[in-house]
């Protein structure tokens, strides 16, 4: 659409933080009812540019930024949300910015609420005006119609609502604002099902089509080609490219973002595990009680030096495994470590022991986020075994020089990108936290690491790291790992076998380069053939 | 079976007010003292605290939490009464004198509470509590020292021998019933202040409509996701200082009622315990530091009081002292607070750690479909 007029025009936007410079000379524009897609890894800076837009307040605060937004063929800068809103510019957060304990009416309506005069109104303030309910629910349901996705009901609370319910809440509000010009998607189809993504593809085409630019940002690069008019790039800060959604390919685009190729080879190349191997992990019977992720009675064994892969679907029961056998969820059943037994349902057992976890859940368990980075790495392996501490006589004094060179070391081994051993980790990007993670992990040189989701919610550059660190753990220091995941494919590219999961059960434990068809069928259940001789035959 | 579950879910739900209940209902019975009487006692208690009680509850819809600062309230109310003992201004009109003098200070001193609690933001409490002593000591200061001396006052009645500084009990002859004798009824010998308890419907009534306006929605939206509200445009800052500042206005009021129904001023302690005794009876009526409703603050400070009345008496009765019923209503008033500020540090605790269990189960779930 070429003859269509700028919504948003972004020119030469340069932004440092602390002196480290995230967006340099970045310039953006979207067209009325053009979708522009805008990709870029993690740390790339699309969110600092997103807030830059939308005025929050952590840009001033951190010194503003150069560089000229023209909206609506207008100057434009803001210095709040507020403005950006009044403007009519709409943002789908990534994180949900939903209040749970109002109405989906509420929540659409939320400070921009219908309202009736009164006595008091008229006598002091707007603010005194009462809600007009009804008012209100139709208007939601209006906007909610209007994304043609059914179920959601406008009285309901928002509350305990599945998660794509919410993010379509989230969206319903944007579109209910009359003068809506521009919306930015933050990432909106991460969280939803493929068929609610492809409801909300939908929507998004329609929304544009009534002359709304839409700014959507997002991973899935195919999502992006099937979408968007045009696309714009960023890596480390910079546009590197701008294309035509007809005239690139997803693996062009991964190229632009990660600037090198992408290595979609398998990594291991021997697929059998270690023929010597005795098996240092026995589980028997374990059940653990995981919310959302239950575990039945499973037992297995895991081999000295192999990458033991845990997969399927979620809800199956994946995650709860190494919660359990951490100690971190209720669990029963025995587990034996080097032949040693480990109490269940408690994690300074299983520490003590020598094994290690990298949560799922980083941001709430794997990281102190408001610590520095240094501390972070040593905090666990000073409490378990007491290392990076100095004697006092009674005291025991945290020993910095220690400390200083093993995060040094550290963050030169895992290529961890930051300002020093002194950042604060909330200010990592996503991948970063998650080497740190793993780097916290192999700090308490545990002799049997467990990750779990190690890739979730990081770029493409960053995965890749990730998987390299996790495989060279294993191959030159015969790191014993057992990693569940629920990208099949990463599953497939460094383990020695992989586990499927199914309703609590295992369903199959395949080799990697068990077909396709073979794996699928596994993972729905209908095929459970417990491959069960696999190991004991290729041992 | 069915009934037996209902009552066991409604006591879990809500344990407070029962076990509070079940509690008064046995000192009434060990009191010995007669229906009418403690009916009496009731009524003229709940006359003097329900607006105090009141107060409490814009703040909580706020997300400020248990109102500790409201002593700053207190102390504007009294403020205007001695101005208008001073002045000798009777009756009716000494009271609305007192209102109009105290509105002012209680603005002022909501916007500082406000402003501080704004930079203390999820330390709310103890920041409101603090603020309640500093702000007592400058009370100290004005009227102990200032009064008399930098501020040019000359009553004998009012004022200590000394010349300067007021006495520490002040008669309020003038205002005494003021508003309770406007308009009484006595039913079958029992004395009703009705002007009095118009003046608390109205506040009910006031508050329930505040819900409904916009500024209500703002109040709750602010306190239940601050972020989220900024994020929607709303000014938080600005709604979290308005919360304070009605509370500060309605604790004035509520310590006006108070005072002209107690009849003499305890001029350096009448405001130190108003916060204790409201927050108390509050969390008795099944409030929690996150939600309260007005219903739960008028039964509470029914069966606060109520335990008030009748612990003496049971502790005569049974122990042979009333000094053990008095031991133990303050342990009831104190005890109360501190559990339920323990059990709201539990529960902030859990609701973290549960969504942190919860959240990530389930997005997976959403994602693989």
């Amino acid at each position: 659409m070429p003859s269509a007029p700028m919504v948003l025009k972004m020119e030469g936007i340069t932004k440092e933080f602390y002196g480290n410079p995230v967006l340099k000379n970045v310039s953006l524009d979207v067209k009325q009812g053009e979708i522009h897609g805008l990709v870029g890894e993690n740390g790339a800076g699309k969110t600092t540019l997103m807030n830059i837009l939308f005025g929050m307040p952590v840009i001033q605060e951190t010194g503003g930024f150069s560089g000229r937004i023209l909206f609506d063929g207008r100057e434009f800068l803001p210095r709040e949300p507020r403005q950006a809103m009044a403007a009519g510019i709409g943002m789908v957060h990534q994180e949900f910015m939903l209040i749970p304990g109002f109405s989906v009416t509420e929540n659409i309506k939320l400070n921009r609420e219908i309202t009736r005069e009164n006595l008091l109104s008229r006598m002091f303030s707007r603010k005194l005006e009462t809600l007009d309910m009804p008012a209100m629910a139709a208007d939601s349901r209006k906007a909610i119609d209007a994304l043609a996705f059914e179920g959601i009901d406008e009285w309901a609370p928002v509350a305990g609502m599945p998660v794509g319910h919410k993010q379509f809440v989230e969206i319903a509000r944007e579109i209910d604002k009359e003068n809506v010009k521009l919306l930015v998607f933050d990432e909106p189809t991460a969280v939803l099902t493929e068929s609610e993504a492809a409801i909300l593809l939908d929507a998004l085409k329609r929304l544009a089509r009534r002359g709304i630019g839409i700014l959507f940002i997002s991973h899935r690069l195919d999502e992006v080609l099937a979408t968007c008019d045009r696309i714009t790039v960023l890596r480390d800060g910079e546009v590197v490219a701008e294309k035509k959604a007809g005239e690139t390919t997803v693996i062009e685009l991964a190229e632009l973002m990660v600037g090198r190729k992408v290595d979609g080879l398998r990594l291991a190349d021997e697929a059998k595990p270690p023929e010597t191997g005795e098996d240092v992990l026995v589980v028997e019977d374990l059940s653990v009680n995981m919310p959302g992720e239950r575990v039945r009675g499973v037992s297995f064994t895991v081999k000295r030096g192999e990458i033991l892969g845990i997969g399927g679907l979620a809800g199956h029961g994946k995650l709860g495994i190494a919660n359990g056998i951490m100690g971190l969820q209720p669990a029963s059943g025995r587990v034996k470590f080097l032949g040693k037994e480990i109490s269940l349902n408690d994690p300074l057992s299983a520490l003590k022991a020598g094994l290690a976890f990298v949560s799922e859940d980083r941001r709430n368990i794997g990281l102190l986020l408001d610590e520095t980075l240094e501390d972070n790495l040593v905090l666990a392996a000073m409490q378990v075994h007491g290392r990076f501490l100095r004697r006092v006589g009674p005291f025991a004094m945290r020993d910095s020089g220690s400390i200083r060179r093993h995060a040094l070391e550290t963050i030169k081994e895992f290529d961890i990108r930051t300002t020093g051993p002194r950042q604060v980790v909330r200010r990592l990007s996503g991948g970063n936290q998650q080497k740190v993670c793993i780097a916290r992990a192999i700090s308490l040189e545990p002799k049997l690491l467990l990750v779990s989701e190690p890739t979730r919610g990081i770029d493409v550059g960053a995965k890749q790291k990730v998987l390299e660190i996790l495989y060279r753990l294993n191959r030159e220091k015969g790191l014993t790992i057992i990693m569940t995941s629920s990208e099949l494919v990463e599953l497939r590219r460094i383990c020695h076998r992989i586990m499927i999961m199914y309703d609590g059960k295992i369903a199959g434990i395949l080799p990697p380069d068990a077909s396709d068809a073979e794996f699928g069928l596994t993972m729905s259940g209908e095929k459970s053939t417990e491959r069960s001789g696999e190991h004991e035959t290729t041992g | 079976m069915k009934v037996w579950r209902k009552i066991r879910e409604s006591l879990s739900s809500n344990p407070m007010p029962l076990v509070f209940g079940i509690l008064c209902l046995f000192g009434v019975v060990v009191s010995g003292k007669s229906w009418s009487f403690l009916l009496q006692e009731v009524i003229t208690r709940l006359a003097r605290n329900w607006i105090l009680v009141l107060s409490l509850l814009v703040p909580i819809s706020a997300g400020l939490g248990l109102n500790f600062s409201m002593v700053l309230g207190a102390m504007a109310a009294q403020t205007g009464i001695i101005v208008m003992t001073h002045l000798k201004v009777p009756g009716m009109l000494g009271f609305l004198g007192a209102l109009t003098v105290s509105f002012p200070i209680a603005v002022a001193l909501g916007l500082v509470a406000g402003n501080i609690m704004n930079r203390a933001k999820g330390r709310e409490m103890i920041a409101g509590m603090m603020l309640g002593f500093f702000m007592n000591g400058v009370y100290q200061l004005v009227f102990l020292f200032m009064v008399g001396t930098v501020i040019p006052m000359k009553n004998p009645d009012l004022m200590l021998p000394q010349g300067f500084g007021l006495r520490n009990t002040v008669e309020l002859k003038y205002m005494k019933y003021a508003l309770d004798n406007l308009l009484t009824v006595s039913l079958s010998g029992l004395v009703i202040p009705v002007a009095t308890f118009v003046l608390v419907g109205l506040v009910c009534l006031g508050l329930n409509r505040l819900y409904r306006t916009k500024l209500g929605q703002d109040f709750r939206a602010v306190g239940q996701d601050m972020h989220v509200a900024s994020v929607a445009g709303i000014d938080v800052n600005k709604t979290r200082l308005l919360a304070v500042v009605i509370a500060t206005v309605l604790a004035s009021l509520g310590q006006l009622v108070f005072l002209q129904n107690i009849g003499t001023l305890n001029t350096y302690n009448s405001h130190e315990q108003v916060a204790t005794f409201a927050i108390a009876s509050l969390l008795l009526g099944g409030a929690t530091v996150t939600r309260a409703t007005v219903g739960q603050a008028l039964a509470g400070t029914f069966l606060f009081h109520l335990l008030f009345i009748v612990s003496p008496y049971a502790g005569q009765r049974l122990m042979g002292s009333p000094q053990v019923g008095e031991y133990f209503r303050v342990f009831v008033a104190y005890g109360i607070i501190a559990a339920a500020l323990v059990v709201h540090a539990w529960e902030t605790h859990r609701s973290v750690l549960s969504a942190a269990k919860r959240g990530l189960p389930e997005r997976e779930a959403d994602r693989a479909g």
